[in-house]
């Protein structure tokens, strides 16, 4: 059984930047370094890594880089930002199946200076985007505003709803000193008058181009209590590819709105001693802003077609009904794939979020929506 | 522009535009139809295929209007509309497109304030670099 038999005990990060001199490599070692020491770990007890499959330093160069011990679990996730928790998920059934005993995972990225994936034509037209991309829907931005507009049609959701997101978000990110957009209030007028993207998405409904690192430490419950932090467990993981899926195109089955966070939900919660009302904090992935109410739908925190108006009367805000992406996310802290939303996790359950939500003592970490995704319930 | 990318699966696809028509995979065995094109039929497991004509008709299920930043000759055209028009025939199939106000006319020259989900259109095909790609024109022109 998985449910608290390991715990994060490890957090670090680098800067995040527009654009940091160092490469990929390097903060993705400086990164998990970081996460030993806050873990109180010796990198050569290391023994299992999980990252994501765009992630472009693989397990070889980090072990042999960081000082690593034989590694006997090694995972990577696919889906870009859908694998996030999935990294997380991968260690904590390794360690508490005996496969390893302490788990490191990260991402590290430059795309804040590096280049646009979806620019590279060659690698994004198999199937099924060959059905897609030759007319016009390029980035992912016009494949999730497609659902978008689409939700906003059936549900009566506003551009307003779509600013509570982007507004909780951001001032969430104003708190916290290492969010990019720390120093950077957002206003309605702002964001009703900013240019679009892909309409119905304007500039403030899609993430940041970030250049950082970031990476947590997994180890057993028993191991953890030994750790110089307070355990976070790992209380439930699942990860999603629905039935007849077709990945951020998933536009040829019954109901392309609801997508696989509602797969990852119905396991982590049947596999959870608490549901979505127990809550107390939520990481919701933010790429784009019509994800979050994408997501409280999936997860159980509203009926079908409510995830919008759930957004209302300061909801996703400190004190609301479920404060939401509490360092900044990634439309206003970083976009490191969601990484930074594990991270947050953490320190909300340790009590050391720049936006503490009090005595929080259970949070939802989600990874991307509209793509084969993942999840993890935390608690203290 | 991009060109579609052709695979097994797809091939007939548009080897029937190439003659003016729009046919979607169905099951041979079952009779349940399927998009995009794979190799087998998820509800039944049969590897028999047909290629079932569509009527060409359908409807607006949602669309967007892509700005820059794009690959330029997509750039150069925007904003433009992609639309996904659920086929008459076959609600649940969704094709990507473009609604334009002739087949050979640019990705912009249908005015957005013209465009409404649920708008009916029908289907119409434009070569491009040998390919007779679907593009699609308001019923109410
Ligand atoms: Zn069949």
């Amino acid at each position: 059984m998985l449910k608290d038999a390991t715990a994060i005990v490890g957090i670090g990060q680098t800067p995040f930047a527009k654009q940091l001199p160092e490469t990929e490599k390097a903060l993705a070692c400086r990164a998990i370094l970081a996460a030993l020491d806050d873990a109180g770990i010796a990198p050569s007890e290391v023994d299992a890594f999980a990252s994501y499959t765009m992630e472009e330093t693989d397990e070889v160069e980090v072990a042999k880089a960081i000082g690593a011990g034989d590694v006997t679990f090694f995972s990577k996730v696919g889906y870009g930002g859908g694998g996030s928790c999935a990294t997380v998920g991968h260690l904590a059934a390794a360690v508490a199946t005996g496969q390893a005993s302490v788990g490191v995972a990260w991402r590290s990225r430059k795309r804040g200076s590096g280049p646009r994936p979806w620019k590279n034509t060659a690698v994004q037209l198999p199937t099924p985007g060959q059905w897609t991309r030759p007319y016009g829907l390029l980035r992912p931005a016009d494949e999730i505003g497609m659902l978008a507009r689409r939700y906003m049609h059936e549900y009566g959701a506003t551009r307003d709803h779509l600013f509570n997101v982007a507004l909780a978000c951001r001032n969430r990110a104003n708190q916290n000193p290492d969010a990019i957009m720390y120093e950077r209030p957002l206003t309605r007028e702002m964001y009703m008058t900013s240019r679009w993207i892909s309409e119905p998405l304007c500039l403030f409904d899609n993430c940041l181009e970030t250049d950082g690192a970031l990476a947590c430490v997994i180890v057993s419950a028993e191991r953890a209590r030994d750790c110089r932090r307070k355990p976070v467990y790992i209380h439930s993981a699942a990860q999603g590819l629905p039935a007849q899926h077709h990945g951020m195109v998933n536009y040829w089955n019954d109901d392309p709105l609801s997508g696989p966070a509602w797969t990852a939900a119905r396991h982590l919660w049947k596999n959870a001693d608490f549901g979505p009302q127990d809550v107390d904090v939520a990481q919701i992935y933010d790429a784009f802003t019509p994800l979050v109410p994408l997501s409280l739908e999936g997860y159980g925190f509203c009926g079908r077609g409510e995830g919008a108006a759930f957004t209302e009367g300061g909801a996703l805000e400190l004190g609301g009904r479920l404060p939401l992406n509490t360092g900044g996310g990634g439309l206003s802290e970083a976009y490191v794939h969601g990484f930074n939303l594990i991270n947050e996790g953490v320190k909300q359950l340790r009590g050391t979020s720049t936006a503490q939500v009090p005595g929080a003592a259970t949070c939802l970490v989600t990874a991307g929506e509209g793509v084969p995704t993942s999840a993890v319930l935390l608690r203290a | 522009m991009l060109n579609p990318v052709i695979d097994e699966d797809g091939a007939p696809f548009w080897e029937f535009t190439a003659r003016g028509e729009l046919r979607v995979q169905g099951c041979a065995d079952c009779g349940e139809l399927r998009f995009p094109p794979r190799p087998c039929c998820p509800h039944c497991q049969s590897f028999a295929t047909e290629w079932r004509l569509m009527s060409g008709r359908g409807r607006i299920w949602s669309y967007v209007l892509p700005h820059p930043p794009l690959l330029p000759d997509y750039a150069e055209q925007a904003p433009y509309n992609a639309v996904l028009v659920e086929l008459a025939d076959a609600p649940r199939i969704r094709l990507a497109g473009n609604v334009v106000a002739a087949p050979d006319a640019r990705l912009d020259s249908v005015d957005p304030a013209r465009l409404r989900i649920g708008a009916a259109v029908r289907i119409a095909f434009t070569e491009i670099d040998g390919l007779a790609v679907p593009r699609w024109l308001l019923e109410r022109g």
